[in-house]
Parts: C-alpha cells; sequence; structure tokens
C-alpha cells in the first residue's frame, strides 16, 4: 500500500476567509447590542447603511474588475470591513459621512491596492481617518449621549431622521465622549470635579468607571476573547497592545488630576475593539510572533500620546494606520530562527 | 558641452512635453508646488503661468549661454539665470496681481528649486540652440500647467463644490461672476483641500494617463496574446514584455 505523502502544515478542519470573517462579525454581536443599548438605535442604521453600501460598493468594483462576484462576495470581507467602520463611526453622523468613508474605504483603501490581502491599510481605519480629517464638525458633534441621561431615551424614527434628514434636533441627543470631555475639563479641573459629570456615574451616581462605555468596551473584550480562543489570532498584538497603553497611563498619567486615568484610557474609548478588532487584521498587523509584540505595543504608545498630547479625542484610527506603516519593516526585522539554522535571518541578507 | 546632435523636430518637442515625458504625470517633478497650491483653479492657474514665464526664459537664457559655461560651473550658473527670472516674476506678480502673490506666497520664490526647471536646463536647454530650448520650455511649461489645472478643479470641485471661485484675483473685477456654484449647501470635504488630498489625485491621474497610454498601444498592437494559466515563473520585476 502506498501512504500518500502530505507535507506540513496539518490542517485540523477545514477553513476558509468566509468562515473566519463570519466568526470575527459574530464576535462583535455582543459589542453591538450593548452599544445599541446603552446609546440607541444610530449604531444599528449606520451598520444596515455601510454594509448595503459595501456590498453594493464591492460588488461594482468586482465586475470593473473582471472578478467572479459571488467568490469574493462569499468571503464577507467587504460586510467586515462595513461593519467595523460603521461601530466606529459616531451613531448620528450625518448618511453621506458614513457613505464617503465606506466607499472611500472598498474602492481606495482595498481595491485599488489590488483587493483582499493586498492593502497595507486597514481599509475600514482608512475610511474613518479620511472622514475625521474631512469633516470635524460632524465627527465630533455627532456622539450620541447615553440615553439613561436623556429623559426619553431616542426613538428608531427619530434616530433615521437625524442621519438622513434633519439635523435640528441633534444637540438634544448628542454629548461629548468621556475621554474628549475629561481631557478637556482636565486643564481647568481636579479628577473629583470632572467626575460629577453625569456622564460618568449616570443620573444617580452608581460606581462606574464611564457610564456605558465600561459596558460595550467589556462585550468587545469578551468577542476579543472568544476569537483568540477560537484562534483567529494569537494573543500577542492585543496584549502587548493593552501592555503599553496601560503601562504609559500608569507611569505618566498617575496622577489623574491631570492626565487622563488608566480605567478610562482601557475603557471608556475604543481601546478594546481596536486591540482585539482592528489591531489584529492578518492582512495588516505584522505577522512574527515578536514583530507581533512590536506591532502591538506601538499601536499602544501611540494611542497613549495622540490620546494624551494630540488633537484628536480618539487615537486608535492613527495609531493602527501609522504601525500599518511600519509593519513590512518590522516583519524583515523580526524574522523567527529557521529549524536548523544557528541565527535567524533578519533584515537583508548579507551578499557575501 | 554642446555636443553636436540632430535636434528634435517642434512636434516630437511638443509631444514629449505635452504627453509622453509631461514633467508632472511622467517625470514626477515639481511636485512641492503641484500638491501645496493645487487647491482652487485659480492658484494652480497663477503659478503656472509663473513658472511658464521662469521656464521659457531661463531654457531660452541657458540655451544662449551654454557654450560659453565651463562644465563644473554649470550648475551654479543656472540656478543664478533662473533666480533672476524668478525674482521678475515675483515682482511682476506683486505689482499686478498682489491678492494672488499673497494667497500662493513662499510658492512663489520656491519656482527657483523646481526641479522641473533646472531638469529642463540640464537636460535640453544646455545642449540644444535657442528655438527648440524656448519651444520645450513652454511645452513643458504648458504640460505642467495642464495638470495643475486639472488637479485644481478636481480639488476645487471635490473639495468646496465651486468651480473657478476667486477668479477676480488674476483677472480683475469683470472675474467675479465667472464662479460655478455646483451644488448649493456643499459641505466642504476638507481632504481635498488638504495635500493628502493631492497625492491622491496626482495618483489617480498618473493611473488615468497610463490607462489611456496602455488602451492607445493595444488598440494600436491589437490584443496582446493570452496568458497562460499555471505556475509558470515569470519576471515579476522589470518590464514584462
Amino acid at each position: 500500500m502506498k501512504l500518500p505523502n502530505i507535507s506540513s502544515p496539518h490542517a485540523t478542519r477545514p477553513g476558509n476567509t468566509g468562515t473566519v470573517m463570519l466568526t470575527v462579525l459574530l464576535a462583535l454581536v455582543p459589542g453591538i447590542i450593548t452599544l445599541s443599548y446603552f446609546f440607541g438605535p444610530g449604531h444599528l442604521i449606520q451598520i444596515c447603511l455601510a454594509s448595503a453600501t459595501a456590498v453594493g460598493c464591492e460588488a461594482l468594483i468586482l465586475h470593473l474588475r473582471k472578478k467572479p462576484l459571488g467568490f469574493y462576495l462569499k468571503d464577507y470581507s467587504a460586510l467586515l470591513t462595513a461593519v467595523l467602520l460603521a461601530i466606529s463611526l459616531p451613531p448620528y453622523a450625518p448618511y453621506w459621512v458614513t457613505m464617503v468613508a465606506t466607499l472611500f474605504a472598498i474602492i481606495v483603501a482595498k481595491h485599488l491596492y489590488g483587493g483582499l490581502g493586498q492593502n497595507p491599510f486597514n481599509p475600514a481605519m482608512v475610511g474613518f481617518a479620511l472622514v475625521l480629517v474631512s469633516f470635524p464638525v460632524e465627527m465630533t458633534t455627532s456622539w450620541s449621549a447615553p440615553s439613561a441621561l436623556l429623559e426619553n431615551g431616542i426613538g428608531f424614527s427619530q434616530a433615521v431622521t437625524l442621519i438622513f434628514s434633519s439635523r435640528e434636533t441633534l444637540d438634544a441627543v448628542t454629548m461629548a465622549t468621556p475621554l474628549d470631555l475629561y481631557k478637556h475639563q482636565v486643564a481647568i479641573a481636579t479628577a473629583h470635579e470632572i467626575y460629577q459629570d453625569p456622564i460618568f456615574h449616570g443620573p444617580h451616581h452608581e460606581a462606574s468607571i464611564a457610564l456605558g462605555w465600561q459596558w460595550v468596551n467589556l462585550a468587545f473584550l469578551l468577542g476579543g476573547v472568544f476569537l483568540w480562543w477560537k484562534k483567529i489570532f494569537t494573543w500577542h498584538v492585543p496584549v502587548s497592545l493593552l501592555l503599553a497603553l496601560s503601562l504609559l497611563s500608569i507611569f505618566i498619567g498617575w496622577d489623574s488630576d491631570s492626565y487622563v486615568p488608566i480605567s478610562l484610557h482601557l475603557f471608556a474609548g475604543a481601546t478594546m475593539l481596536g486591540a482585539f478588532f482592528i489591531a489584529t487584521d492578518p492582512v495588516t498587523a505584522a505577522t512574527t510572533p515578536l514583530g507581533k509584540l512590536i506591532y502591538g505595543a506601538g499601536i499602544g504608545v501611540l494611542i497613549y500620546l495622540i490620546r494624551t498630547w494630540g488633537s484628536y479625542p480618539d487615537a486608535v484610527a492613527f495609531a493602527v494606520l501609522l504601525m500599518n506603516f511600519c509593519a513590512p519593516l518590522i516583519d524583515q526585522y523580526s524574522q523567527p530562527r529557521t529549524y536548523g539554522h544557528q541565527k535567524a535571518v533578519r533584515g537583508l541578507a548579507k551578499k557575501d | 558641452m554642446s555636443t553636436p546632435q540632430p535636434s528634435k523636430t517642434f512636434s516630437t518637442i511638443s509631444k514629449e512635453g505635452l504627453w509622453d515625458n509631461n514633467p508632472a504625470l511622467v517625470q514626477l517633478l515639481g511636485l512641492c508646488p503641484l500638491l501645496a497650491v493645487t487647491g482652487t483653479v485659480v492658484n494652480a492657474l497663477g503659478l503656472a503661468l509663473a513658472t511658464m514665464i521662469v521656464l521659457v526664459g531661463s531654457n531660452m537664457a541657458v540655451s544662449l549661454v551654454r557654450n560659453f559655461v565651463p562644465d563644473a560651473v554649470r550648475l551654479p550658473a543656472f540656478v543664478m539665470i533662473i533666480a533672476s527670472y524668478v525674482t521678475c516674476t515675483e515682482l511682476l506678480m506683486q505689482a499686478y496681481t498682489y491678492e494672488l502673490y499673497t494667497v500662493l506666497g513662499i510658492f512663489i520664490p520656491l519656482i527657483v528649486t523646481n526641479c522641473v526647471i533646472l531638469g529642463r536646463a540640464e537636460a535640453f536647454a544646455a545642449k540644444n540652440p535657442i528655438i527648440p530650448s524656448m519651444v520645450d520650455g513652454l511645452m513643458m511649461s504648458l504640460g505642467f500647467a495642464m495638470v495643475l489645472i486639472l488637479l485644481g478643479a478636481l480639488r476645487e470641485i471635490i473639495g468646496q463644490g465651486t468651480l473657478f471661485a476667486d477668479m477676480e484675483l488674476l483677472f480683475g473685477e469683470q472675474a467675479v461672476s465667472w464662479q460655478l456654484n455646483l451644488m448649493e449647501d456643499y459641505p466642504n470635504f476638507l481632504f481635498a483641500i488638504l495635500p493628502p488630498g493631492a497625492f491622491v489625485g496626482l495618483g489617480l491621474l498618473i493611473a488615468a494617463k497610463n490607462a489611456l497610454d496602455q488602451r492607445l498601444k493595444t488598440r494600436k498592437q491589437g490584443p496582446m496574446p493570452e496568458v497562460s494559466g499555471g505556475s509558470k515563473r515569470v519576471r515579476v520585476t522589470g518590464k514584462i514584455s
């Protein structure tokens, strides 16, 4: 009997891009539910709008590039990009902001570079950065106030009106994000005074970090741990990212009267979403174990620097994009030792 | 310095400057002003005119002195000539289009360092007689102007939703009414107005030019033979012919 000669790596289960993307989408569900529960239906509408735009646009570009439609649409990568983008955008951003961001993400950031697997930058973050730079007013004044602070909450029809037509009632339902508020108040007030704001503890002064945001971040953390357990990504990037961010906020920002405290850094912004769902994108991240550690730590450091001394309230998008630039170089210099060799070959091989 | 060679015909020079060897789309020279001041058509046009005066003038002067300047000091000499023309242009703009002069600011004196101008002086004017050199300067600057104005128009439309805004800076009072508002209540698209938008816009223009060239070439030669499938090793660097 002739045994089949199969070389490693030995796959233990069938897997394809579509399954991976669907697993990631599944892991986003708890986060999306908590977002909608605490901040109203804005994000759900944005997700529908972005997904429809992304899938339609993807189909159009695939048609133009003469690629098989069904095959590429079934990898769900456009859908995942759209959902990640919609979660990152402010819930009551006008519809054209979402559409511009999605179109730019799919057309320029993904297909102009050659499609899935060829894009050097995370498409969702490119779209987000584009609209953040282009429409600063819409992008900073459209963050939903936690529903608990609104008298009647916010209804579905009001959300639709805000996004698609009239923006007259916008001021009544929006608020600065906790990170933004703390950053601006800390120059003139002590931590104790800032924490009096209901955005941190709710109308009845419950013990919490930042109303609503903490549960959203915990939900994303939960989804991220699920993905790690499913071996969609390894532990390196999220752990080194969170570690770098925490260390900096402990050593530089230990004094919460002058800097944003670590609790807000970790649980009041896009940190968990960024650490587990955005920085771990297999296409744009570094690939070697050591490289992933450097890449994640770089993002963590940049998030802290931009949040603390930059002019933008949150920094995940810019930090991820900047480290995407570095990922190929990091890979060059962090190659692991090959089995049977004394030393790892790092950088360019010497010509001798 | 001037090696006798058959000088190119005027039509070749024109075709090179306008299309085949376009300074902005093919040589990628002079990108600093190209990216910085093409926010509106009027800025682009102003800079294009200034560059044109300098380029034609410097090509003429360099061509005149080409046989008298020793090789070793030719670059300083060329730069002196270019700087003189830039100073003249700057003073002219200050006198006749003062507002535009203030808008363009540092980018007028920076024409001295524009690589298109030194590049043409070195590559063409230093080796050719005066008339072809001037034609080359004119055509190169027309090619440059074409891209500047196109990019300016694109960025103005996408960035502010207008076209030909502020043309009175260059053409006086009667140009106030030239402004076209393409959309009411257009939210400013800052990305297109900022330099990153210029990079993306220029990239798209270059891609469009290459695609057009490719299409023209296929039409001339007939369709390319089908590439056979399979895992044949091919050269991945350089031109695959």
